[in-house]
C-alpha cells in the first residue's frame, strides 16, 4: 500500500472509531447529555486534545462478544489542556455498549492514570456507564478494583476530579469517592451502590432514582458529591475553575495568579453584628479579605454550617475554612468535622496554606449527634489541623469556645499565627453556663438569686468574653482590627512561604476514619 | 438476579429474624436492632417547614394568608445562643402557623405550612 492510500485507510480506520453510533448518539442527546467528545472539547483548552489507544480492543469472546466491535472500547483517553494547565482525561461513552466497563474499557483508564501520576498533572475522570460488562465476567470486577487501586495510590501525590454525567451505580461508584472532587450535574448524574430495584425487592422500600441517588441527593445530603450544576455546561465552567486553583500535584505549588486586592475591607466592621447572638453570612467575611473577591466554595450545599473553599492572597492560592454563624449557628457536628477534615488534608497534601476564621459557639449537644459518632467524627478535624504542615493561619472573629476554640486551628494544635477581632470571646464556655456553673451554691442562696445570676454573668463576661485572656497567655499572637485582617492575612503568607516542620518518620499515621 | 423478602414489623427489643432469597436461594439473617428500628423513608414536603435544631421561638415574621418570597426571614429561632432566622426556601403563601413565640420546639417539629 503506497503512503497516500495508507494515509486514506487511517483516516477511515479514525472515522469509524470515533463516529458515534447515530441510534445510540439520538437517545444520549434526547437524555439532555452531551456526547463522550463534546464534554471531552468543552471541558479542554481549544485543539489540546490528544487521544490514545483508540484502537484498543476488547479480547472477550463469549456470549456472541467476539463478533462484536466497540469502538475505543467505551472509553476516550488522552490529555490536553485547561486554561494552559495540563491534565489527564478519560470519558466513559455511553453510547458505545452503555459505557460498559470490560477488561480493555479499565486498561485504558489505568494507562492514563499511571501517565498521570508519572507526569504529576491532575486526573480528569468522567462517568457514565451502565455499570460491569457482565460478557467479562470477573475481568470487569478486576477492572474496576486495578481502577480503584490507581485512585488510591494517586491520592494526594496529583488532584484527581470525578465528574458524573449518567449513571454511576455499583462498585463503578468507588472510584469518584476515591478522587479529591466530585461533580454532579441535576437530573443527568445518579450514584448509588444498590438501585431502587434492588432496595424495593429486598426491603420493600420504594423511592425514585433520584430521591435515592440524584445530583441534589449527593450535594446536600450524603455530601458524596462537591460541587453541583444545573448543567453540564456550568459542571465545566466549574471544573476549569477549580483546575486553576490547585497544583499540577504534591511537588508543586499552585500557579500563581495576577494579584488583586479585595472588595472593601471596610466592609468588615459592617459585616459582623456587634450581638453575639446575631446570625451572618461569614463567606462575605472571606470575600472582603481575599484576591478581587473570589471564593470557590465546595460543598457548598452540604453540612453548610461550616464553609471550606478555595481562594487566593497576594495571588497565591490558600484554603479557606470557616464557621457559618448563619446556619446552625456555625456549630460543628459530625458532618461539618467531616467535611473540613477532608479539605484540610486535600490543601496539606497539595501545598495550599490555610486559613481559618472562627466563630462557634461549641459542638451540637443531641443524642443523634452522639450516636452518630460526633466524638469520632469530630477528632477527625482535629486530626486533620494537628497533622497539617502549610502554613495555618487561623482569624478568631467572634466566639470561639471550649473545644470547638480547640478544634478550629487554634495554636495549640499547631497554628503558626493566630490573631483575633477585639469582638472576640475565647473562653471555656459562653458567659451564661460559665456564671451558672461556677456559683451555683452561691446564686441559689442568694436574697436574689437572678439578680446576683445576672451580675456573676456579667462579671465574667468582662473577665473572660474578650481575645485579652488569650493574649497574656500568648494563645493568640495579635489582637487587629477587622480592616487590619487582610494584611495581617498577606504578611504571615508570605513570610511562612519556606515553612518547614519536619515531623517524625512514619508509614502513615492512623487518622478516626 | 432475583430478589424477595419477607418484611416483619418491627419489635424494638427482640431480635428480628428475616428471610431473604436471591437468586432462588433462601438465607435466614437476623436484623440489627438500629436497622429493625429504621424509619422508612420519606421524601421532604417542600409545604412543610420543620425545625431544623431544637430551640425557642423568639419572633415570627408572617402570619397565615401571607404571601412569601424566596429567601425572605419566616420566623426566629434562637438555638445554641443564636438567633436563627429561618428564612422560605421558595416563594409561596403561609398556609397555617403551629408555633407561638415563647414555644420550646423539638428538632423536626413542623412550624409552618405553605399553600
Amino acid at each position: 500500500m503506497s503512503l497516500p492510500r495508507k494515509l486514506k485507510d487511517h483516516a477511515a480506520r479514525q472515522a469509524e472509531a470515533t463516529e458515534p453510533h447515530p441510534e445510540a448518539a439520538r437517545k444520549q442527546v434526547a437524555q439532555g447529555k452531551l456526547l463522550a467528545r463534546e464534554r471531552i472539547t468543552a471541558i479542554l483548552d481549544p485543539d489540546s486534545f490528544h487521544e490514545y489507544d483508540l484502537f484498543v480492543e476488547h479480547k472477550c469472546s463469549d456470549f456472541g462478544m467476539a463478533k462484536k466491535q466497540l469502538p475505543g472500547d467505551g472509553v476516550i483517553t488522552g490529555t490536553g489542556t485547561i486554561a494552559g494547565h495540563p491534565v489527564a482525561i478519560y470519558a466513559q461513552d455511553f453510547t458505545v455498549a452503555g459505557g460498559s466497563l470490560g477488561l480493555a474499557h479499565a486498561r485504558k483508564i489505568t494507562k492514563i492514570m499511571d501517565h498521570a501520576i508519572k507526569l504529576g498533572i491532575p486526573l480528569i475522570g468522567i462517568n457514565d456507564s451502565g455499570g460491569a460488562r457482565i460478557q467479562e465476567g470477573v475481568n470487569s470486577l478486576a477492572g474496576y478494583g486495578e481502577i480503584f487501586y490507581r485512585n488510591t495510590l494517586a491520592s494526594g501525590v496529583i488532584p484527581q476530579i470525578s465528574i458524573i454525567l449518567g449513571p454511576c451505580a455499583g462498585g463503578a461508584v468507588y472510584s469518584p469517592a476515591l478522587t479529591d472532587f466530585v461533580f454532579v450535574v441535576d437530573k443527568i448524574s445518579k450514584m448509588f451502590i444498590t438501585g431502587p430495584e434492588v432496595i424495593k425487592t429486598v426491603l420493600g422500600e420504594e423511592i425514585s432514582m433520584e430521591d435515592l441517588g440524584g445530583a441534589r441527593v449527593q450535594s446536600e445530603i450524603s455530601g458524596n458529591a462537591h460541587f453541583y450544576a444545573e448543567s453540564e455546561a456550568t459542571c465545566f465552567e466549574q471544573v476549569k475553575r477549580l483546575v486553576t486553583f490547585i497544583p499540577w500535584n504534591n511537588r508543586k505549588k499552585a500557579d500563581p495568579f495576577n494579584t488583586s486586592p479585595s472588595r472593601t475591607e471596610e466592609d468588615l466592621e459592617r459585616i459582623i453584628p456587634s450581638e453575639a447572638h446575631r446570625p451572618y453570612d461569614v463567606r462575605d467575611v472571606l470575600r472582603a479579605v481575599c484576591d478581587g473577591s473570589d471564593f470557590m466554595e465546595v460543598q457548598a450545599l452540604w453540612a453548610a454550617n461550616i464553609v471550606v473553599g478555595f481562594a487566593r492572597m497576594n495571588g497565591r492560592t490558600v484554603g479557606m475554612v470557616a464557621n457559618q454563624p448563619a446556619v446552625l449557628a456555625g456549630v460543628l457536628d459530625v458532618d461539618s468535622s467531616d467535611k473540613a477534615a477532608r479539605f484540610i488534608r486535600f490543601c496539606d497534601a497539595f501545598n495550599i496554606p490555610l486559613v481559618t476564621f472562627v466563630d462557634l459557639p461549641g459542638y451540637l449537644p443531641g443524642v443523634d449527634q452522639e450516636h452518630a459518632g460526633v466524638i469520632r467524627h469530630g477528632a477527625k478535624l482535629l486530626y486533620a489541623y494537628s497533622e497539617a504542615t502549610v502554613p495555618k493561619i487561623t482569624v478568631i472573629l467572634r466566639k470561639a469556645y471550649g473545644g470547638g476554640y480547640i478544634a478550629m486551628c487554634s495554636r495549640h494544635l499547631g497554628a503558626d499565627f493566630v490573631f483575633a477581632w477585639p469582638c472576640a470571646e475565647i473562653a471555656v464556655m459562653g458567659p451564661e453556663g460559665a456564671a451558672n456553673i461556677i456559683f451555683k451554691g452561691e446564686i441559689a442562696a442568694a436574697a436574689d438569686p437572678e439578680a446576683f445570676r445576672k451580675q456573676k454573668v456579667q462579671e465574667y463576661t468582662e473577665k473572660f468574653a474578650s481575645p485579652y485572656v488569650a493574649a497574656a497567655n500568648g494563645h493568640v499572637d495579635a489582637v487587629i482590627a477587622p480592616r487590619q485582617t487582610r494584611d495581617f492575612l498577606l504578611h504571615a503568607l508570605e513570610i511562612s512561604e519556606q515553612k518547614a516542620e519536619p515531623r517524625p518518620a512514619r508509614k502513615h499515621g492512623v487518622p478516626p476514619f | 438476579m432475583t430478589h424477595s423478602a419477607t418484611h416483619p414489623a418491627p419489635h424494638p427489643s427482640k431480635p428480628v429474624r428475616q428471610s431473604i432469597a436471591l437468586d432462588g436461594t433462601v438465607y435466614e439473617t437476623t436484623l440489627t436492632r438500629k436497622y429493625a428500628q429504621r424509619k422508612p423513608f420519606v421524601p421532604k414536603d417542600p409545604s412543610r417547614l420543620t425545625a431544623i435544631i431544637p430551640g425557642l421561638i423568639l419572633d415570627l415574621l408572617v402570619k397565615p394568608g401571607d404571601p412569601v418570597r424566596s429567601g425572605q426571614s419566616l420566623l426566629v429561632l434562637e438555638a445554641m445562643k443564636m438567633q436563627n432566622h429561618i428564612a422560605a426556601h421558595d416563594a409561596g403563601t403561609i398556609k397555617a402557623i403551629h408555633v407561638a413565640p415563647g414555644d420550646t420546639v423539638a428538632k423536626g417539629q413542623l412550624l409552618l405550612e405553605f399553600q
